[in-house]
């Protein structure tokens, strides 16, 4: 560890739905990301502290909290970025059920990415060749622009609709659709299409664009959602669901 | 509601905004230029009633109007209040019915001829 640079104050949530916000403080270190100001807390100050994360490179999407009011990424998000005058405020990510300090209890999350009709299914079996998709086809290129999410929950976090209409699929969820809508070898696109149909779907979606604004990888739900949009009125247009 | 009429309903909703946005431009620099020009109730009148490019010009407008407004406020009464479901659609059908009478009794009251 480095010589600290000076002293930060820490508030860390500690409880369940009910709780407080208790204080720390922790040495302030160069290139410092909130997730090891999280790990200084659990491993030196306070053993009981609940918190997770596992590949600490922006990978597996495990790490993400409610930083200074912003969900976030905390392994990728450097203290320098987010806090002002040496202050830091760290809560479990919205719009889902904390389970213990800054643990969520991620089940209604991947819930609906099931409910979205978020798995693959093909036709082909292990007789049949690989299937050849362009890499400059359109539908192709709509896939790319959303295959990278990680599963973080930091847009379903920061959506204002989630908080109000608590059934709603939310963008990643409507994301993951719009990759397999643009899969031309899924065969249960009908039935997707009606998934994420309607006013706890896709319509739902006011184009706040938070989600888009927040995605740690950059991708865009907003422009999935919309294209899901047009793609689920057309079909109910000519009568498919 | 089934699956499909929210889908269609939100169609609708994006299309009355697209003849909306028409109607309010026109619908304002009408209004700035009676103001501009100091005009009367009775000029304004004389230039609306028996005109047909008026009545169906409004006409467009209220149905607008009618379509936008309650599948907008449903929208926003299910998300701050939770209401949803048959007695919600019900009074928007009424809100839509009764803006399309009034709008179109103002319609009816400046172009009748
Ligand atoms: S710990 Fe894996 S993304 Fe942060």
């Amino acid at each position: 560890m480095g010589t600290a640079l000076s002293v930060l104050h820490v508030r860390v949530w500690r409880g369940t739905e009910s709780g407080e916000y208790q204080e720390f403080q922790v040495p302030r270190l160069e290139s410092q990301t909130v997730l090891d100001v999280v790990t200084h807390i659990q491993r030196k100050l306070d053993p009981t502290l609940s918190y997770r994360f596992a590949c600490r490179v922006g990978m597996c999407g495990s790490c993400a909290m409610t930083v200074n009011g912003k969900a976030r990424w905390t392994c990728r998000t450097h203290v320098a970025s987010v806090s002002d005058e040496e202050r830091l405020e760290i809560g479990p990510l919205r719009n889902l059920p904390v389970i213990k300090d800054l643990v969520t209890d991620m089940a209604p999350f991947f819930d609906k990415w099931a409910a979205a009709k978020g798995q693959f299914r093909g036709s082909a079996t292990r007789n049949d060749d690989f299937a050849r998709v362009s890499p400059e086809s359109r539908q192709r290129r709509l896939v790319d622009e959303s295959i990278e999410c990680i599963g973080c929950g930091v847009c379903y976090s920061s959506c204002d609709v989630v908080t109000w209409k608590p059934d709603y699929l939310g963008p990643a969820a409507l994301t993951r659709a719009w990759t397999l809508v643009n899969d031309v070898r899924d065969v249960d696109q009908r039935e997707r299409l009606t998934a994420v149909a309607g006013d706890a779907g896709c319509h739902a979606c006011h184009t706040q664009m938070t989600c888009t604004e927040r995605c740690p990888k950059k991708l865009s739900p907003t422009a999935g959602i919309a294209g899901l949009k047009r793609a689920v009125l057309s079909a109910a247009l000519k009568g498919e669901i | 509601m089934n699956l499909r009429t929210q889908v269609l309903l939100w169609g609708a909703q994006r299309a009355s905004a697209a003849v909306l946005a028409f109607c309010v431009l026109v619908h304002l620099v009408t209004i700035i230029y009676a103001v501009r020009n100091g005009l009367t109730a009775a000029e304004i009148l004389a230039r609306t009633s028996g005109s047909v490019a008026w009545t169906l010009f409004y006409t467009v407008f209220v149905v607008a109007i009618a379509v936008h407004a309650p599948i907008g406020l449903r929208n926003v009464l299910a998300e701050t209040f939770q209401w949803r479901g048959r007695g919600l659609d019900l009074a928007m059908l009424i809100l839509a019915l009764t803006l399309a009478l009034w709008g179109w009794r103002a319609v009816y009251a400046i172009t009748a001829a």
